[in-house]
């Protein structure tokens, strides 16, 4: 084990004609001085991926950004180097000038947007938009070479290269086509290194492998290195060849994918690791209690202590520098190696509950215009259980949700709540029946609303169903709060003093209080980081215990199914596929449907990667 | 496609003019008093106001009188001013040329103007010349149009500068092409009255722009800064300005009564005026569609244009 200070490592490559990119000791700084990330110090070699992965405000955006010398929002590349490699020899891209820097975007350094949606030009063709990738930089190749270019490009990423495509506005393709435009724009230079930020985030799992394998395929073939910045650990470990996990602005672990997924030595990994629901077995999720510190705020010690079970004093006295722990893999933690979270115990699959039947739905239609969203739905919910709806986007999984607490109006035969019929149109339910069924909606960052205090949003629904002191209704705020693990003093706070998870109990919270029956739950975990989202699963399932709740789940994570539901309803275009028992329909599908969204799920599941990529170790 | 949705937009456009129109007809017929009164005068007995309505077809149901009405005006014939007796026409087409060369010399002046100096502005927001000129801006557009006229006659027409004529008062029987030169104040007040507003509009929507996703994507392909502005961030910036202008537009056909009544400029405000005063019925109703048309055309060509610019909206 050799303890090399970080700065040192940088230009560690084997072959120096063979790096790609290497980046030492980059910081960037806010404009008040704080640094967002300092200290990080990495190489990407020809044809390799490194996926870069942290939670929110790791961190990680800043630096996949700075690798084109760009930095947002008034922040500052304040110092490092960041070496690529060019056909004219290794350039500093944060020493270039204006105009280098410009030459440098695209052609050296090529950047695949998050969401293509926003990042493709509404107004141009989309050849226009790849043409001009290709102008920036060789401004004098002949009209008959942009066409030949265009063509391949769209070829090498699976999209037709007819006059009639390419002449498409960005509106006119769907989101995956529209990443893959992006894909092509920064492929078609052949630039050394490609930037990935977050590219596959709200595409659904179908939509993602192919992407992903397109990305990785261009990348072997054209000998590109890439930097794949996502919080999904399991797109790391279907796309990279190493690792590096971000906290609060440092790289705290570096390494090889199998090595780190096998053995990860840093605390925070460990946990993060422990935090993702499996797909084969029902494992025990670890969430990470507290918050990363802001920058500013941050310890003078190793900046995860106050949240590590290991540490002491010693960690807590003074930086903590990365160093190589064995070769290859650099660990940023003086007990590296030291089990600080243990694999996660697998646990028995929850049974299907012998109980009464809560809230039944029979043939259930709805349509939005000539567009048929469900087409018939005929299932039945027992008290107490958790029902997980699945199925990809446009199942009509969402509308379903809607319809069962009547946002959306639905026509046949209908639903009934404890046998009694309900009204299409929540305004039309009985206050009794409204209050029995409460819905948790998908992003907690704008189902809050922001000029509201947490009081405030409480006692709305206090005002609503009940009537009492002040003192009855602050004691059922501070009571429901406790419920959702939150502290009494959260009442004055507004939504943005709060964190994603922190919102989303609250949420949970709003719901609770006007003691509900069933729970329906509309993907609520999907803007959540992993480690956050274990916590909240955990708080629902535990709810369902205490207080005989009964959810209904709304998703289109597998893995996530099996840890928290009791049976699974599968849902396609708007038809019941399947329903059962949780373990049976994940490890024994029957349905065709069914088999391929198990199939597809698969393919993006990290201990199934992770086994399968130990098998067949791809060369070094 | 494109003509499909201009087609919608024309025969909207026309349902639009057609209310307008109703609007105008009911309230200069319910409103007390009548033309053939106004015509004799208070001191005219019953019988002669009855017999000049029979005259005027205003005996007629109302709305016969309407249709009559509007008939009329699609064919340019908007009846006879009550004042004069001259056809309304006649007595506005002249005016309506004036005031269209005026509307045509200030937009092309003050649209090119508003968008090279709300460029300007966003391509240096937060820096000295985007502060100085945003403050003189405001100053501007804080003072009515009226003050600007005057202290541009006081300062070009007085013994300080005498450059300019002081009012754009036609000598008889010579036409606006021979006096251009009355043209600069009130070309200038106008200038000055709708540039705050678009150069300002233009200046947020690029900044807006500016900091788009595409832009930033645009800039990280290595794309040339200036292409990125033209190509990116103008264009797509271009749809709240050409809405604005269409406004402005229609502002200045119908609304700088004010600026036409400091110079006594011969358009159509102060026909408009002179008609009020003078209870001209025909004629106000004549200059008032006349204004209201001009509202709808300017933004029926500013919708074909977000058109034209928006793909998104081509279907």
């Amino acid at each position: 084990m050799s303890m090399q200070p970080s700065q040192d490592i940088a230009p560690a490559v084997s072959n120096e004609s063979d790096c790609a990119l290497r980046v030492c000791g980059l910081r960037v700084e806010l404009p008040d001085g704080g640094d967002i990330v300092a200290d990080v110090s990495f190489d990407i070699r020809r044809g390799e991926v490194l996926g870069l992965v942290g939670e929110s405000g790791s961190g990680k955006t800043t630096v996949a950004m700075a690798l084109l010398g760009f930095a947002r929002g008034g922040a500052r590349i304040t110092g490092g180097e960041i070496w690529v490699t060019t056909p004219a020899g290794e350039v500093d891209i944060l020493a270039a000038d204006a105009e280098t820097l410009r030459q440098l975007r695209g052609a050296a350094v090529a950047y695949v947007p998050q969401d293509p949606a926003a990042a493709l030009n509404p107004a141009m063709r989309i050849r226009d938009q790849l043409a001009e990738a290709l102008l920036a930089h060789l401004p004098n190749l002949p009209r008959a070479e942009i066409e030949n270019r265009i063509a391949d490009a769209m070829a090498e990423v699976g999209l037709p290269r007819t006059d009639a495509f390419l002449r498409r506005y960005p509106h006119q393709m769907s989101g995956g086509q529209q990443q893959r435009i992006g894909i092509a724009m920064a492929f078609i230079i052949r630039p050394a290194v490609i930037v990935l930020d977050e590219p596959t985030t709200g595409l659904d799992v179908t939509t993602q492998n192919r992407i992903l394998e397109v990305v990785r395929h261009l990348c072997d073939l054209h000998r590109i290195g890439a930097l794949h910045v996502t919080h999904d650990l399991s797109v790391i470990s279907a796309l990279a060849d190493r690792i590096m996990v971000m906290y609060s602005g440092r790289s705290i672990e570096v390494g090889r994918v199998v090595e780190v997924f096998d053995d990860p030595r840093h605390p925070y990994t460990q946990a993060l690791l422990n935090a993702v629901p499996e797909l084969q077995r029902r494992n025990a999720l670890v969430s990470i209690a507290g918050h990363p510190a802001r920058p500013n705020q941050r310890p003078a010690g190793c900046f995860f202590a106050p949240r590590c079970a290991l540490a002491d004093d010693q960690c807590r006295a003074a930086p903590v520098a990365l160093v190589e722990d064995a070769p290859g893999h650099f660990v940023r933690c003086l007990k590296s190696g030291a089990t600080a979270t243990p694999y996660g115990k697998t646990l028995p699959d929850h049974s299907t509950l012998a109980a009464p039947t809560i809230l039944a739905a029979e043939g259930l239609k709805v349509s939005y215009g000539p567009l048929n969203v469900l087409n018939g739905v005929t299932f039945e919910v027992r008290q107490g259980e958790c029902l997980a709806i699945v199925g990809e986007s446009g199942s009509g999984k969402s509308t379903l949700s809607r319809t069962i607490v009547g946002m959306v109006e639905f026509a046949g035969k209908g639903l009934t709540l404890k046998s009694e019929p309900l009204a299409p149109l929540a305004r039309h339910r009985s206050q009794a029946q409204r209050q029995k069924i409460q819905y948790i909606f998908q992003s907690p960052f704008n189902s809050l609303n922001p000029r509201q205090s947490v009081e405030a949003i409480l006692g709305l629904v206090y005002d609503t169903f009940f009537t009492g002191t002040a003192q009855d209704r602050r004691a059922a705020f501070v009571r429901v709060l406790e419920q959702v693990g939150l502290q009494e003093g959260s009442l004055d706070l507004f939504p943005d003093e709060l964190s994603g998870g922190e919102r989303q109990r609250v949420s949970i919270a709003r719901a609770l209080l006007s003691d509900p029956e069933i729970l329906v739950c509309d993907e609520v975990t999907s803007a959540l980081d992993v480690s956050v989202q274990a916590a909240i699963i955990t708080l629902l399932g535990r709810l369902q215990q205490e207080r005989g709740l009964t959810i209904l789940f709304v998703t289109h994570d597998l893995a996530l199914v099996r840890n928290i539901a009791n049976r699974v309803l599968v849902l396609d275009h708007g038809i019941v596929a399947e329903i059962g028992d949780v373990g049976q329909i994940i490890d024994h599908p029957v349905h065709p449907y069914t088999r391929q969204l198990i199939q597809n799920a698969l393919e993006a599941d990290l201990a199934h990667r992770a086994m399968t990529s130990t098998n067949a170790q791809p060369a070094a | 496609m494109l003509w499909k949705t201009v087609f919608k937009r024309v025969v909207l456009g026309l349902c639009t003019i057609l209310a307008v129109s109703v609007v105008i007809f009911a309230a200069t017929n319910i409103i007390p008093g009548d033309a053939a009164r106004a015509i004799l005068g208070r001191a005219a007995t019953d019988e002669a106001v009855a017999q000049l309505q029979a005259e005027m077809g205003l005996d007629r149901p109302l709305a016969v009188q309407f249709g009559s009405w509007l008939w009329g005006f699609v064919h340019l014939d908007m009846g006879k001013s009550l004042l004069s007796g001259s056809s309304v026409w006649e007595l506005i087409q002249p005016r309506l040329a004036n005031s269209l060369i005026l509307l045509l010399v200030t937009s092309c002046i003050a649209i090119p103007l508003s968008v090279i100096l709300g460029v300007l502005m966003a391509l240096r927001a937060g820096r000295a010349f985007d502060t100085v000129a945003n403050s003189i801006i405001i100053m501007m557009a804080g003072i009515p149009e009226f003050v600007v006229g005057i202290i541009l006659i006081l300062v070009f027409s007085t013994h300080l500068l005498p450059i300019l004529p002081p009012t754009s008062m036609l000598p008889v029987g010579e036409t606006l092409a021979q006096n251009l030169s009355i043209l600069v104040l009130p070309v200038t007040t106008l200038v000055a009255a709708i540039l705050p507003y678009l150069s300002r509009l233009v200046r947020g929507t690029l900044l807006d722009a500016l900091s788009s996703e595409y832009v930033v994507t645009a800039r990280l392909k290595g794309v040339r800064e200036r292409d990125v502005i033209i190509r990116h961030a103008l264009r797509n910036s271009l749809v709240p300005a050409i809405q604005a202008s269409a406004l402005s537009l229609g502002y200045i056909l119908g609304g700088a009564v004010v600026v036409e009544f400091v110079f006594q400029y011969p358009g159509l405000g102060t026909a408009l005026r002179d008609a009020i005063a003078s209870r001209d019925l025909f004629v106000i109703q004549g200059v008032v569609l006349i204004f209201a048309t001009g509202y709808v055309v300017f933004n029926l060509v500013a919708d074909v244009l977000t058109i034209l610019v928006t793909p998104r909206l081509r279907g």
